[in-house]
């Protein structure tokens, strides 16, 4: 059994993510291990990129913030290498297509499976790109996550065909950020995924409160959390990772309920 | 590659958002239908004679091939087109292609404000919602453009993401798609993103050789020995160069904005100063650090100001069909007073790019040998911003 796959067997998932070095790499390691220790089942990593197209304007602010402090893809990797020490819990690396590529795709993909990362996100990646990295993924043992969206229909069964890790179902049109009501039909588009793959369904964007990830984890096997979290670290900065481990606690709970 | 179509050599591609690859997908296959559709082409070339006023003329600047001492200078006048500039002969498509596939509003991004005018000009045309997204440091540069654009009925986003240009208006438009997808259609300015744009760009901007092919052959009886174009995304050189590159005897020059000079930061060269990236969906040349962050490029160009190259230029350049030479901001304007005072023609400072490599090449050949410059657009726009380099503060 993958990592990654651990993370859905004990129950509905709840997997929150951060942008790392936002407002500094500490600050990161901290808030990374308060997560941890509430319970969160995945943990997803931002490396920070001065265009994130898919982001909201939460997490783009955070990219910028990141970007300001002097964070780069090293000094992340020295970041989870010294995480690795002390947690346990599988992480991906939610970035984008041209960090990956502009780093040498090996280079920062062997990078990835000798600090223990467990897979990648990158939304700017669809199916008909998946070949650019997944072969080098599946050589190094991590699974490249495949998104499928609200727009998707038709395309959900070869995308979940093919899929590895587990499948991230967009929960909306747009961009990522908080949302008072999510519209899509969750339910269906899981029964589709499932019809086609025995991998877990996480369900992200739009996402912040407790009743929303529950609502959502009953229709799938997850909840993804990431622009409320970003907002609460531009609130309280250095001092976040308490406030942090309260709200992933909170959400953990909501989760278990589902 | 899992899909081989949209790649120009290794460039190219589709790297986007899942939610929006249906939305390519369906815009491929209507363009597909009606590219081969003779009533589709009816209707546009009506459109492009009619309304845009094509063909536009080649005209022979005759003192200035005097001036120069060398080869034979022609000026394709896409500035006399309606709107002013090369970029109707692209909106006029895709509008039309966009009202086919029963779509009610476009959406663009501009720099310069020539792209979001003539898209907010089909717009109003066809009874279509426009909204345009233009960087918030565009808006100042360009704040008559802002108000053509409202003038025309389109709505105008000033984007203060990033360096609040034309690569933010890009990303802004690109997200606007990806929340609204069913009514709208992102009417894309250049040979950039994700296939199918570059194709379909660059066939909608090809009538521009195709008319200096015919016309060239009126007048002289031959092909040129040189097209010069500027090159931002790349529209209006891929539509200089289309239908001459399986000529080899003419040579195809892109003129890049290096802005203060290549050897600078301040430089939107992406050709002389880029490397292999992955970007607005497509797989290109970008302006980049060491770990990929794509670099705040600068240019007094609006036009020009983009850390990329649209893929077809790029493979252009890895193949050594097309020559890629970066022009400063000083030798830009320099050539923008040219034209103005040899010939009664103000360029667009776009264009005044591919004039000063002109002027340096026509000198070095022969006087039996044929440049053709592309001047993509008019230079009214830029009036005030020159003024200001020359230290002239004048009021728009």
């Amino acid at each position: 059994m993958s990592n990654i796959a651990k993370a859905f067997a004990g129950g509905k998932a709840f997997i929150p993510f951060i942008t790392c070095g936002d407002p500094d790499l500490e600050t990161t390691a901290a808030c990374v291990r308060a997560m941890a220790a509430a319970g969160a089942d995945l943990i997803e990593l931002g490396i920070p990129f001065s265009d994130p197209t898919a982001e909201g304007p939460v997490i783009q602010s955070a990219n910028v913030r990141a970007l300001a402090a002097g964070t780069t893809t090293d000094k992340i990797f020295n970041l989870v290498r010294d995480l690795r020490r002390d947690v346990s819990v599988p992480m991906v690396f939610m970035t984008y297509a041209n960090v990956v590529f502009s780093y040498g795709s090996e280079r920062f993909i062997s990078a990835c499976a000798d600090i223990g990362i467990d897979g990648l996100i990158l939304p700017d990646v669809p199916y008909e790109e998946k070949e650019e990295f997944d072969p080098i993924c599946k050589r190094y043992g991590l699974d490249l996550i495949s998104l499928v969206a609200p727009t998707s229909a038709d395309r959900i069964a070869t995308v979940a065909r093919e899929a590895s890790g587990f499948i991230y179902v967009v929960s909306s049109l747009g961009v990522t950020g908080v949302r008072s009501e999510i519209t899509t039909d969750i339910g269906a588009m899981v029964r589709l995924i499932r019809a086609n793959s025995g991998l877990p369904c996480a369900v992200g964007f739009g996402i912040s409160t407790p009743e929303q990830a529950r609502n959502m984890a009953a229709r799938a096997d997850g909840a993804i959390v990431g622009s409320a979290i970003v907002k609460l670290i531009a609130q309280y900065g250095r001092q976040a990772a308490p406030h942090v481990g309260a709200y992933v606690k909170e959400m953990k709970d909501a989760v278990r309920q589902a | 590659m899992t899909n081989p179509r949209g790649r120009f050599g290794v460039h190219g591609g589709q790297y986007i958002p899942e939610t929006l690859m249906n939305a390519v997908i369906e815009l491929e296959a209507a363009y597909d239908r009606y590219k081969a559709d003779p009533e589709f082409q009816r209707e546009l070339t009506a459109l492009l004679n009619d309304y845009a006023g094509r063909p536009s003329r080649l005209y022979y600047a005759a003192k200035t091939t005097r001036d120069l001492g060398g080869a034979k200078i022609y000026l394709k006048r896409e500035d006399l087109n309606h709107t002013g500039a090369h970029k109707i002969n692209n909106v006029l498509g895709q509008a039309l292609l966009a009202k086919k596939m029963g779509k009610t509003r476009l959406i663009a991004e501009t720099g310069a404000g020539q792209h979001g005018v003539a898209t907010a000009t089909a717009a109003a045309l066809m009874g279509m919602e426009c909204v345009v997204f233009m960087g918030e440091e565009d808006t100042k540069r360009q704040a008559l453009n802002v108000y053509r654009m409202r003038l025309l009925g389109a709505t105008v986003v000033p984007v203060t993401t990033g360096t609040g240009t034309l690569k933010d208006a890009c990303s802004a438009a690109f997200q606007e798609w990806t929340s609204r997808i069913a009514d709208t259609h992102y009417c894309l300015g250049s040979v950039m993103g994700p296939h199918p744009f570059p194709t379909i760009v660059r066939d909608f901007q090809s009538v521009i050789s195709r008319e200096i092919k015919q016309q060239l052959q009126e007048k002289e009886g031959k092909l040129p020995d040189a097209v010069i174009a500027c090159v931002g995304g790349g529209s209006n050189a891929i539509g200089a160069f289309y239908h001459f590159i399986d000529d080899p005897s003419v040579r195809l020059i892109g003129c890049e904005a290096a802005g203060r000079g290549v050897d600078t930061f301040e430089t939107a060269a992406t050709i002389a100063t880029g490397r292999l990236g992955i970007f607005h969906g497509m797989k290109s040349y970008f302006c980049q650090d060491q770990y990929g962050q794509i670099a705040p490029v600068y240019s007094i160009s609006a036009g020009l100001d983009y850390p990329g190259i649209g893929p077809e230029h790029a493979h252009l350049h890895d193949i050594g069909r097309a020559e890629y030479v970066p022009i400063t901001d000083a030798e830009a304007v320099d050539a923008f007073e040219y034209l103005s005072r040899m010939e009664g023609i103000i360029p667009a400072i776009e264009s005044a790019h591919a004039v000063a490599y002109a002027r340096k090449l026509a000198p070095t050949m022969r006087k039996d040998q044929i440049i053709v410059i592309n001047i993509s657009g008019r230079g009214d726009k830029d009036c005030a911003a020159i003024a200001r380099y020359r230290g002239e503060d004048i009021h728009e």
